[in-house]
């Protein structure tokens, strides 16, 4: 699955900061990404993250910490004399030139032969599944998905060791984004090109990536595979970003068992680390289950079916437990057969649940 | 990825029948139009045509009610009028040149680079338009008028004494540069300002140098800015009058010059009413074949 596991040290960062007058926008970022790797910067809005891109890319510099390409300091090279390109969240075609110009353009800069340069730009037409009659139509008469793909090309034409992008897809509607989630991670295999890519949608970040950071407020708060971090999410805000999950405060307790005060129970959960007293249980929608006899499971509440949602082919049932709301996901067969307003009584097993302190 | 476009048969069968006259007349787009085409008829096409009316009427008549003659413009062709064309449009050339390579970087630093100065910088420059244009320009001929404000000073500090710059055709260019700036300034900075910084970053980040990407992409998406900017100045500098009998000192004679004479000194209506009809029609191909040239839609990406 991960292509990117040759050099380490292609591109790293060593506690990368930049400040807007006291600010902190990037706050210490240490991190080494791999050649021909997709690494996913995930983040909320202001997290950084696109500060951190227009750094790696040479459209910011700095305030200090090094970032090093094939061990190259190049904190201070211009972005366009560095081996990357970047692909814009409003993917910046100009908007005065053909499908063909725009992809012929980091060509043309380089003095490209205009022959040679249509060549070029007609195979990445192809690549990109542009058809050839595209060649002189104006960009901004292209079709969003058609302008993504005309953006990729043109960055694809510069030939660049490392291709970033500013979430390209965020404007793009449900369908459409799916397809071209596809198509880029093809592309990125077909290329073997190191890929960097930011989002907000951790969803978008799981399907597309080798690796996935996860950024707030400045620092990368967890790294690692799609896997590691959808298993073993380091603090609560990680395993909430990562989508709907049910989260309960709890404080140690008796016999290696932890109490939460709402709602109110003892449950088994996996052990508490040494010097903490206390910390979130973590329990993700499809591992919980309705049960027959609270027996069925380790830990189990009693509460009400409040509504259900269709997600195609899962359903959500919301169950209000007093004062808390849990989130339960079925697949379609697997349906909960009962009526709004049930007494219901849903559970789970420790090895299930995920502790975390932060 | 399939787009939706209405094409216009399609809207036009939508639409259905033929409306009424009446409603044609009196759709509110048009009945809110009246008062501004009633006042364009009076103001702007009535005198207009009285102009164009007088320059077929016989010389120095004063009665419209005459048989037509081209004698005035046989005049003007057989004298030297052309000499006013051209130094009016050469003047007017000059100053429009000028102003664009002024202008740009004002209006680059005022688009992107002064952030909230911007409208301090703006302030200065408007604030010269609230005093009158003659009173600005007679002030600049005691600037500049021997043993004025500036020889003055020279002379008394240093002991050097410069001949007077005053009443030279550079003199009417730099007047009309100094009056005009305002009308090139602002239209240029909105068209920088239509730049989006993300193109211009593109196309550094592609390979481009900073002079590639002013020729490729700042100067190509700012060009509807720049073109409506240097139509306004020439247009204004082909019509001044005072740049050039105030500051110029008759040292030539713009065309604009003896368009007043025809109608003061000489008496002669119908001459000046050929001389203008001719101005006019000198001015308004030349915008039109710029305009065709500089398609602006075109140029915005509208079409």
């Amino acid at each position: 699955m991960s292509a990117g596991s040759g050099q380490a040290h292609f591109l790293q960062l060593c506690g990368v900061t930049k400040s807007f007058g006291g600010f902190r926008a990037v706050d210490g970022i240490d991190l080494a990404i791999g050649e021909g790797e997709f690494f996913t910067i995930v983040g909320p809005s202001g997290s950084g993250k696109t500060t951190l891109l227009r750094m790696l890319a040479g459209m910011e510099t700095p305030t200090s910490g090094d970032i090093l390409l094939k061990g190259k300091r190049i904190n201070e090279l211009p972005a366009n004399r560095r081996p990357t390109c970047m692909v814009f969240q409003s993917l910046a075609l100009f908007p005065h030139r053909t499908v063909g110009q725009n992809i012929e353009f980091p060509l043309k800069m380089r003095g490209v032969g205009a022959s040679e340069r249509r060549a070029r730009c007609l195979q990445l037409m192809a690549q990109l599944r542009l058809p050839e009659t595209y060649y002189g139509k104006n960009v901004t008469k292209c079709s969003g998905g058609e302008r993504q793909r005309v953006a990729l090309a043109r960055a694809l034409a510069y030939d660049p060791e490392i291709l970033f992008f500013d979430e390209p897809l965020s404007a793009i509607d449900y369908k459409l984004r799916k397809v071209l989630e596809k198509e880029l991670k093809d592309i990125h295999r077909e290329t073997g090109k190191t890929f960097i890519y930011i989002t907000h949608s951790l969803e978008e970040a799981m399907v597309m990536s080798d690796r996935i950071g996860v950024m707030r407020q400045g620092r990368l708060v967890q790294v690692g595979t799609p896997q590691e971090i959808y298993e073993r999410p380091v603090d609560k805000f990680v395993s909430e970003f990562m989508g709907e999950v049910n989260v309960i405060d709890i404080r140690a307790g008796s016999n290696g068992r932890v109490v939460s005060a709402s709602p109110p129970g003892e449950f088994t959960a996996p052990p508490l680390p040494a010097g903490f007293a206390t910390g979130h249980l973590v329990v993700r929608p499809e591992f919980l289950r309705f049960l027959r006899r609270p027996e069925e499971a380790e830990n189990h509440l009693k509460g009400t079916l409040y509504n259900e949602y269709a997600l195609g082919s899962r359903i959500q049932y919301q169950v209000r437990v007093g004062e808390h709301v849990f989130t339960v996901e079925k697949l379609r067969q697997q349906a909960y057969e009962g009526r709004l307003d049930d007494e219901v009584l849903i559970g789970w097993d420790a090895r299930d649940s995920i502790l975390v302190t932060g | 990825m399939t787009s939706v476009t209405t094409t216009p048969e399609l809207a036009e069968r939508a639409g259905g029948r033929a409306p009424r006259l009446g409603r044609v007349v009196w759709a509110p787009g048009r009945r809110h139009a009246l008062p501004v085409l009633a006042l364009l008829l009076v103001g702007f096409a009535a005198p207009l045509l009285a102009v164009i009316w007088f320059s077929f009427l016989p010389p120095r008549s004063f009665d419209l009610w005459q048989g037509l003659s081209l004698e005035n413009y046989r005049e003007i062709v057989s004298q030297t009028y052309y000499r006013s064309f051209l130094w009016s449009v050469g003047l007017a050339v000059v100053a429009t040149a000028t102003l664009a390579v002024i202008c740009y970087p004002v209006a680059y630093g005022l688009a992107k680079l002064f952030g909230r100065w911007a409208n301090l910088v703006t302030l200065l420059l408007v604030l010269p338009l609230f005093v009158s244009e003659n009173m600005r320009l007679y002030g600049w001929v005691l600037f500049f008028i021997k043993g004025g404000v500036l020889q003055g000073t020279l002379e008394s500090l240093f002991g050097v004494s410069l001949g007077t710059w005053l009443f030279t055709p550079e003199m009417i260019v730099f007047g009309m540069v100094y009056v005009y700036l305002p009308f090139m300034l602002f239209p240029m900075t909105l068209g920088v300002s239509m730049v989006p910084r993300e193109v211009t970053e593109a196309a550094g980040d592609l390979g481009a140098s900073r002079l590639q990407t002013f020729r490729e992409v700042e100067l190509p998406l700012a060009m509807p800015g720049i073109v409506i900017g240097c139509l306004l100045t020439f247009v204004l500098s082909v019509g001044a009058i005072s740049e050039a009998k105030v500051l110029g000192g008759q040292s030539v004679i713009v065309i604009t010059h003896d368009i007043e004479i025809a109608f003061t000194y000489a008496q002669n209506w119908p001459l000046g009413a050929a001389l203008s009809v001719l101005l006019m029609l000198l001015v308004g191909g030349l915008v039109l074949a710029v305009l065709r040239r500089f398609d602006l839609d075109r140029i915005l990406g509208r079409r």
